[in-house]
């Protein structure tokens, strides 16, 4: 095996509001019956690395839970494994994860111990579907140090300023590399993928420490840029990052288009989550579905249209649900109104329960009553 | 030291003639029930549930489909370090090589199975009912009982009791007498095919009876440790048990999963039905379609009107298409405009569009009236219909049809085509 694989899921983003209250976004379920971080789990294994490491910190419980076994995506084996790293107070060292380098500063012994020549980092929160390999015999070819894999950000998909913006030259060299500027100079952005050498890694990670540093953009890609050969892969197919309402609000509603869908689902490779066994999702008498995703475990008695319901939802008689998003095991009462809305998982909704979101945004529903109570 | 207090021997080998073509090409065991599931998920489920992790599975007609699913028995967890799941197919022996010639038999010719991990209590089961039951609650009855046999029983109404083997026990519970499909039932107590053994007697029984022809636990076994006065004990067990051995009854039940609240309800938390799933995905329903009173499993899309059905995975419904009252399995494709009342589909069926499926008026199937009833549509699996046919009741298509087949396109009530090389 040529590459180890390294995912960093340790990030919170306010831009997530309540949602990110209680999960790290590389928890955050999607498209019904998934996680963000099974898609770059599963371009792991389909990629055939076979020992991934989850640098994890903000919030993990939920992260943790999903990824309690590893055979899921076939990371149950002898010859590497799934290690999930959370930080740790050790004789030296009692700080957090103070940065995405400094994570991996603080676990820089899975690097040198391992034997595969290089490193394939990507982050849990990105919606795509990519086999490293090509990235990294790119990375042969050019005689990269890094290769960073970038996407053309249209206008109307995301809002290109919040990512990091690079410039790139004739020779895919990158020229200009700039953290979340205010105005951006092109509309590539580095999709937080990147293929680097063990070695070099385990180098720049430690002159970083070296210096007091710790982010892994600002003080390695964006510092080192002309020093080192920083190469980009331009990345084709399709590529949405969730990581703010609206982009998460639009990335699940782009699987009611039939291209998307199948693209991901009906064409090699797949896209493995964690099996739970939920029984076919149940649509009694008076139910009245329209373009809407259904997961499994969800039992339907109202109107649900251009929606999706994730695992184990309930919808009451004469209940309305409209463009919303409802997530993992939420109760919704008789009479219901929800529109524009993405519901909180594990949520119950009393009976005659209205929300709307208004003038084109999004309303995030939070509501913890007691189910059992109604 | 390896020591299992009980371990259970899942008969999976048999066909299920009744079943049709249905069971072409795989064992009833596999055959897929309720949406997602495959019969054989039942007793696998209720024993990982019941806290049994070692389970052998006796494989003999057209085993591939259970390898396949049952796997190294991942999602059932057992997948174990010692024990889990095993699949006994028969074998090839330096003196004799038969085949499993009968229930006991075929435990009798995995006795090294056994042994290997030394059991106190044997639980024997089968690969054909649908049913949720806690075998380590039967195991406390046997212990407290101090029986040597144990058999689960179910009470059936009286005047059906002459279908089922059934038992006369006195007011402890020990079983007097056995009747086989008596024509005067004295008891309502029916034999569920569920037994546990005290491994030693089991052992000794088979040895003896080794040279039985087609050795049968409900005709050989039971009765012989019966008359050498061993305390054989009915286990009353009162939860959902259905057997699914017919068309109609394998019909009946899965449209009992339609229900509002389901006698046999899924939906429950507490002891979950397991299944292999390659299909993930959430299911998509599309504009202008409608699906009432149906279950529908991961990955299907939905295009036109469902009512009354159970579908499974990965399913396509075209278009305009209308399904009611119907079993449609795994991979099935349903062409668009097509109508179907009625039907069992089998996985990876292909209809074409605008076919119509359960027309007319019902007439008594032609090649097998006992198998071919109720007025059902059955299409074994991946047999493939052109567009526009139509086809009539107590119907039975095998293989790849083209419209040659179909007289003036219709294909009659009672008719079948059957395409099955071997």
């Amino acid at each position: 095996m040529r590459a180890i694989g390294i995912i960093l899921a340790g990030g919170n983003n306010t831009r997530m509001g309540d949602l990110s209250a209680k999960r790290a976004i590389a928890a955050m379920p999607i498209v019904g019956s998934y996680r963000a971080i099974d898609f770059t789990l599963s371009n792991m294994t389909n990629s055939h690395i076979q020992k991934v490491a989850v640098f994890t910190q903000y919030n993990s419980r939920s992260l943790n839970e999903h990824l309690n076994s590893s055979k899921w995506w076939d990371f149950g084996r002898k010859q590497g494994g799934l290690y999930l790293f959370t930080p740790t107070i050790t004789s030296t060292n009692s700080f957090w994860y103070k940065g995405t380098a400094d994570a991996l500063y603080q676990n820089i012994n899975f690097l040198k111990n391992a034997h595969e020549p290089y490193v394939v980092i990507a982050s849990g929160d990105g919606v795509y579907k990519l086999d490293y390999n090509k990235v990294l015999e790119e990375h042969i070819a050019t005689g990269a140090d890094i290769t960073v894999v970038c996407k053309d950000i249209q206008a109307n998909d995301d809002d290109i300023n919040r990512f990091g913006v690079v410039k790139i030259g004739p020779d895919k060299r990158i020229l200009d590399f700039e953290e979340k500027p205010l105005v951006a100079e092109t509309n590539t952005a580095s999709i937080g993928v990147y293929v680097v050498r063990r070695r070099q890694l385990i180098e720049l990670l430690e002159a970083c420490a070296a210096e007091g540093r710790t982010d892994f953009v600002s003080d390695i890609l964006v510092r080192y840029k002309n020093v080192k050969k920083i190469y980009a892969y331009k990345l084709e197919s399709y590529w949405r990052n969730i990581s703010t309402i609206e982009s998460y609000y639009k990335t699940n509603m782009d699987f009611l288009h039939k291209d998307i869908r199948d693209y991901f689902f009906r064409e090699h490779p797949d896209i493995f989550s964690k099996v739970e066994d939920l029984p076919p999702a149940k649509y009694n008498e008076t139910a009245v579905v329209n373009n809407s995703l259904v997961a499994s475990g969800s039992i339907i008695n109202g109107t649900v249209e251009n929606s999706i319901l994730f695992k184990k939802v309930y919808i009451g008689n004469n209940c309305v649900i409209k463009n919303s998003i409802i997530l993992n095991d939420v109760h919704i009462g008789d009479n219901s109104y929800i529109e524009n809305c993405i519901v909180e998982s594990r949520d119950t909704l009393r009976a005659n329960t209205i929300h709307k979101g208004e003038n084109g945004e999004i309303k995030v529903v939070v509501e913890k009553n007691f189910r059992y109570a109604l | 030291m390896i020591k299992k207090e009980m371990i259970a021997m899942l008969l999976a080998g048999g066909q299920g003639s009744r079943l049709g073509v249905l069971t072409s090409k795989l064992a009833k065991p596999a055959v897929a029930f309720g949406g997602k599931y495959k019969i054989i998920d039942f007793p696998l489920s209720n024993c990982i549930n019941s806290g049994i992790d070692t389970v052998g599975v006796l494989t003999q007609y057209r085993p591939l489909r259970l390898n396949q699913h049952i796997g190294i028995g991942m999602p059932w967890d057992l997948d174990r370090n010692i024990g889990g799941v095993t699949v006994l197919p028969p074998y090839e022996k330096s003196t004799n090589s038969q085949w499993y010639t009968g229930t006991a038999n075929a435990i009798y010719q995995n006795i090294e199975y056994i042994d290997y991990y030394n059991p106190d209590y044997v639980l024997i089961l089968s690969g054909d009912h649908i049913y949720k039951m806690d075998y380590e609650m039967m195991l406390d009855y046997h212990k407290t009982s101090k029986a040597d046999i144990t058999i689960a029983t179910y009470q059936v109404p009286i005047e059906e009791a002459s279908r089922f083997g059934v038992v006369i026990t006195d007011e402890t519970g020990r079983i007097l007498e056995f009747e086989e499909k008596p024509e005067h039932p004295r008891s309502d107590k029916a034999s569920m095919g569920i037994y546990i053994f005290n491994w030693k007697l089991l052992k000794e029984a088979l040895t003896l009876m080794k040279d039985q022809p087609s050795c049968d636990f409900g005709k050989h076994i039971i009765p012989y440790c019966h008359e050498n006065g061993k305390k054989i004990c009915a286990y009353d067990y009162k939860g959902y048990w259905k057997d699914v051995g017919t068309l109609g009854s394998y019909w009946e039940a899965n449209m009992e999963l339609i229900d509002i609240i389901p006698e046999f309800n899924l939906y429950e938390e507490f002891w979950r039905i397991y299944t292999k799933s390659d299909v993930l995905p959430p299911q998509y329903i599309a504009e202008g379609s409608s699906v009432t009173k149906s279950i529908v499993g991961e990955g299907t899309e939905i295009y036109g009107d469902i009512d009354c059905s159970v579908i499974g995975s990965g399913v396509v419904i075209g278009k305009g298409a209308k399904v009611k009252n119907s079993i449609i399995m795994n991979g099935a494709v349903i062409g668009d405009g097509t109508v179907i009342d009625k039907a069992i589909i089998a996985e990876g069926v292909v209809i074409g569009n605008n076919a119509e499926l359960g027309v007319g008026e019902e007439a008594p199937n032609e090649l097998a009236p006992h198998i071919y009833s109720y007025g059902l549509v059955t299409i074994g699996e991946n047999s493939v219909i052109p567009d526009g046919v139509k086809i009539g009741k107590n119907v039975a298509i095998f293989g790849e049809t083209t419209i040659d087949e179909y007289p003036d396109g219709l294909l009659k009530s009672g008719a079948s085509i059957i395409k099955v090389g071997e």
